[in-house]
């Protein structure tokens, strides 16, 4: 029964009463956010007038050093024992707040905070109506914390292991740096490799290192290392559970190969009754061919093959002799494989999930699919790497060497018609093409761009190198890329007009390869994990970090942590940055070892209870059981969240939530309403 | 039952464009589609208009949207690109400016009109094909035009700002119209580039070199026939293709047509029912010869 009993002290039991109520209220001007529309003086004076309110102030910065002494020392001398204070969202300032409020000698929650920032002077223009709407919240909730009680926190343990989600550069640095500090690490990843978009790069600006010789390694580490345990080809699926104590669901999808028995000798690709390749390969944007059973690149990790269903006649015919399965001395091949779930706990989760690049045949004006020759970047990407389709070499569709290139900045960013943000990245990798594709061909490149956006570490003399290489530098978004003609020497060419802003008229550049420079977007699937995870987006669709500036790589929701693009565009360096960060945080999360729990659980009053039962299968978090001795509902307050569905639900009102009692709200809303 | 639409001619239509209006109620009178005149409509005012005096030239407009509102089909269909453009145009500023909105309303009040905003514009060349559809087209096709090689231009006031039933920059829809009739349409790099407009009167240097590259491609392209939706654009390269002649020094001639006398060939009517005739590039005999030989009429 332990399991199912209140913690001391947060139960109706402790009653109110008896003493007498000294509230404490005070607003703050946040420096002009809040004082240059509401009048605070004005505020301050109606609460002095209030019930109960003995101490009532007016002060720049409520949330800064003085500001809290303020409240210590009126709790002090003034015997108060309830405060009020008027500020910002409870989001940025609650838990400040409480802290002084305990330091002052009282319990936390005998707290109440009104938001007269968000909720009033950054949203409204008349004075006078917010300065009023103000002293209205301000007096429900003088009424409301007249009712607040003794409240105490739960502290939790926290399962000391860490799910990262995406197996990316983000994904593995998250990973390896927990693993390298002795904490047991999931790593999942939708696709049948690890590696993320930065193995299909060729080389990095603005260094121009190799993309493989720096990632590979990485890759090996995570799969060598002792505390990763590394599931590819895998999905989360569900998600129960908070802070500390997550209960993931991972789906693993049948690669109809035996994962611990295979070897990645490879010769059952080579058995395959298809001869040559002959489907599109993803790993290669297309530009190459794969067969039903593949490995995606030859230092895929883990170096497994994966048999493609949708293409292998086994599946699509039953009528396969399976060269593959006779060939295998190993046994690996198994056809009969089905999916299957891995069901983990962990105490803290790193989203990395990284980004989609932008659909190019959105913007037809740009031609791709409709002329051979225009590429995205990632597919000249791949051809520049000496281990892609082409075997880096720079090759027309139509077989022919180019002699001259234009790249097209901003395809899918700062856009109105498409993405209205920066991609961050592309000014740098189109230079970094730029320099790539005439080491190949000694092509001319023309750079069709905006702005050069080259803020970071040897980015802007990795762009003076590039100028002087001879790189052409057209400023202006490129009007098409199209193929009639003017003149003779635009025969049998593409060609990219453009308004030239800096010469001021309008140019037809004729080339023979046009690549398109895509911005980032969120990832596909992108907004699943996001419900799972619980995690906020912005508008665009990358997850919203808890604070832009102090908490870059937190969420809303405790001990879920992002890192990489799928927060936002950003390039290699910055994504390793962040995961370091996020990596950090969980660390700090689970080496603490607990996690202390707000107390606004709900509870039930077992002398009300009819035990209905209605209440137990609309927890989402499972936290309500049945006591047969009492044939009465019993909630784990350790699973508690704090939602009130069960509140809400119950039939008999025999469920209460702390800091949600009735008299609270009933009392606030009085008083909100009581002017009208 | 009959479809039924709120006809708005357009005083080109009634000018230059006469082939446009003779063909085009041709070929939907034979679809069964009943084209009801808008009584005592006005000119929409065009692009000149418009840039004189904003504000008179949306009321001049508006009144028609407003003696639409008071038919039972809200459906305002216009064969001109032109009128298709300033009339949506108008309707859009009236929604999208609340003030522009009230004081062309005020205008139609002083005039005892008012306009709710039930109007629908739409272009013909969507009715026939997404409301009628390319199926009940096939239909009646009873000579198809495996010989017509067709330039699919669209040209700059059907599609831009106010398209939705195709895409803006590289449209398919006379292309796969054509396609319905048996003709091949060609890949046409600029079909929605201007021909230059009524600039042709005003600065004939510019609009003929426009029209001087849309005609040149076509052939570039392979094709034999460029066919048109706007009143304008087919006047533009209709009637100018000597005059381009001499200015450029090189022969762009190539036959020009709607695209409603196209599918009324294939619905195997007479040309001279769809004011083919009226066509400086008509050649009755090169079209016999060239395109309809081997179809079967």
């Amino acid at each position: 029964m332990t399991g199912f009993q209140k913690t001391a002290g947060n139960g109706r039991q402790g009653a109110r009463g008896g003493e007498e109520i000294r509230i404490g209220f005070y607003v703050c001007h946040c420096g002009m956010n809040i004082a240059s529309l509401v009048d605070v003086a004005a505020v301050a004076k109606e609460a002095a007038k209030l019930p109960n309110v003995v101490v009532s102030r007016e002060y720049k910065y409520m949330c800064s050093d003085p500001g809290q002494e303020f409240i210590m020392q009126d709790i002090r001398e003034n015997r108060l024992n309830r405060i009020v204070v008027a500020a910002c969202s409870p989001n940025l300032h609650e838990a400040t707040f409480r802290g002084a409020v305990a330091r002052g000698g009282i319990n936390p929650y005998l707290f109440q905070m009104v938001n007269i920032r968000e909720h009033g002077s950054w949203v409204h223009t008349d004075a006078a109506a917010a300065t009023q709407k103000a002293i209205d919240q301000v007096r429900a909730a003088v009424a409301r914390v007249a009712k607040h009680r003794v409240l105490e926190r739960r502290r939790m343990e926290v399962n000391p292991s860490v799910l990262v989600v995406g197996g990316g550069i983000a994904g593995i640095t998250a990973a390896l740096n927990l693993a390298d500090a002795g904490k047991k690490v999931y790593l999942v990843e939708r696709e049948p490799t690890i590696g993320g978009h930065m193995a299909k790069y060729d080389k990095t600006f603005p260094t121009l290192d190799c993309a493989a010789c720096i990632l590979t390694p990485k890759m090996s580490a995570v799969r060598e290392h002792p505390n990763i345990t590394l599931w590819t080809y895998s999905e989360v699926v569900k998600v129960d559970g908070h802070v500390g104590k997550f209960h993931v669901t991972v789906k693993r999808k049948p690669r109809y190969i035996d994962e611990e028995t295979c070897v990645g000798c490879l010769e059952c690709i080579s058995a395959c009754v298809f001869k040559a390749p002959k489907f599109e390969d993803e790993f290669n944007e297309g530009l190459g061919k794969r067969k039903p059973i593949y490995i995606p690149f030859p230092q895929a990790v883990p170096p497994l093959v994966t048999i493609d269903p949708e293409t292998c006649l086994k599946f699509k015919t039953g009528k396969c002799k399976s060269p593959c399965e006779t060939v295998c001395d190993r046994k690996a091949v198994d056809f009969t494989q089905t999916e299957r779930f891995e069901e983990i706990d962990v105490g803290a989760v790193i989203v990395a999930t990284g980004f989609k690049a932008f659909d190019v045949t959105r913007l037809p004006i740009y031609g791709y699919g409709l002329y051979d020759n225009v590429y995205t970047a990632l597919e000249v990407e791949r051809m520049v790497t000496s281990s892609g389709p082409t075997g880096g070499e720079i090759t027309l569709r139509d077989g022919r060497v180019p002699k001259s290139i234009g790249i097209i900045h901003c395809v899918g960013s700062r856009d109105k018609k498409t993405n209205r943000w920066c991609s961050r990245v592309c000014c740098m990798y189109s230079l970094k093409l730029a320099h790539l594709l005439r080491e190949h061909t000694g092509a001319d490149v023309y750079q069709f761009y905006i702005d050069m956006r080259c803020p970071g570490k040897g980015y802007d003399e990795f762009y003076e190198r590039m100028l002087d290489e001879g790189v052409q530098m057209i400023r202006g978004r490129a009007a098409e890329v199209t193929d009639w003609t003017m003149s003779p020497e635009e025969e049998g060419k593409l060609v990219v007009r453009v308004e030239d802003t800096l010469a001021a008229y309008v140019r037809r550049i004729p080339v023979d390869m046009v690549v398109l420079s895509t911005g980032m977007e969120p990832a596909a699937g992108a907004e699943e994990i996001r419900r799972m995870f619980n995690i906020s987006c912005s508008t665009e669709g990358f997850f919203l970090e808890k604070h832009p500036k102090l908490a870059p790589v937190e969420t809303a929701t405790a001990g879920v942590f992002i890192a990489g693009c799928c927060q936002g565009p950003k390039d290699i360096p910055d994504t390793v940055g962040q995961a370091g960060a996020a990596a950090a945080q969980a660390l700090a999360l689970i080496d603490k070892g607990y996690v202390e729990m707000e107390p606004n659980t709900s509870y039930i009053d077992a002398d009300d209870c009819s035990g209905c039962k209605s209440c137990i299968p609309l927890c989402p978090y499972k936290a309500i059981a049945f006591d047969e001795a009492s044939k009465k509902a019993v909630i784990n307050e350790a699973l508690c969240t704090g939602c009130g569905t069960c509140v809400a639900s119950c039939p008999s009102g025999s469920i209460s939530q702390n800091l949600f009692e009735d008299d609270q709200i009933f009392s606030e809303i009085e008083e909100v309403l009581s002017h009208v | 039952m009959k479809r039924r639409y709120t006809y708005f001619p357009g005083c080109s239509i009634l000018g230059t464009g006469r082939a446009c209006e003779e063909s085009t109620r041709a070929v939907f009178a034979e679809l069964g589609v009943e084209l009801d005149d808008l009584d005592d409509w006005n000119c929409c005012g065009a692009t000149a208009y418009m840039s004189v005096d904003e504000h008179k030239a949306l009321a001049l407009a508006a009144r028609n949207l407003a003696l639409a509102d008071t038919r039972e089909c809200a459906e305002l269909t216009t064969p001109c690109s032109g009128c298709y453009l300033v009339l949506n145009k108008t309707q859009r500023y009236m929604e999208e400016y609340p003030r522009v909105g009230d004081k062309v309303k005020c205008a139609l009040k002083d005039a005892g009109l008012n306009y709710t905003g039930r109007v629908r514009v739409r272009h013909m060349l969507d009715i026939l094909v997404h409301d009628i559809g390319l199926d009940e087209v096939r239909k009646h096709v009873k000579r198809p035009l495996k010989n017509a090689k067709i330039a699919p231009y669209y040209g700059c006031q059907t599609v831009r700002p106010y398209l939705d039933f195709d895409h803006q920059h590289y449209p398919m829809t006379i292309d796969r119209l054509a396609e319905a009739l048996g003709a091949t349409p060609t890949h046409f790099p600029l079909k929605t580039r201007c021909c230059g407009g009524s600039q042709m009167g005003t600065l004939p240097n510019v609009a003929q070199r426009l029209c001087y590259a849309i005609l040149r491609e076509a052939r570039r392209q392979g094709a034999n026939l460029i066919l048109s939706v706007c009143p304008l654009c087919h006047f533009n390269l209709d009637s100018y293709q000597p005059d381009i002649k001499s200015r450029f020094g090189e022969d762009v001639s190539i036959t020009t047509m709607y695209y409603t006398q196209l599918v009324g060939l294939a619905f195997g009517m007479d040309p001279e029912t769809l004011g083919l005739h009226r066509n400086m590039t008509w050649d009755g005999s090169w079209l016999e010869r060239e395109i309809l030989a081997g179809a079967p009429a």
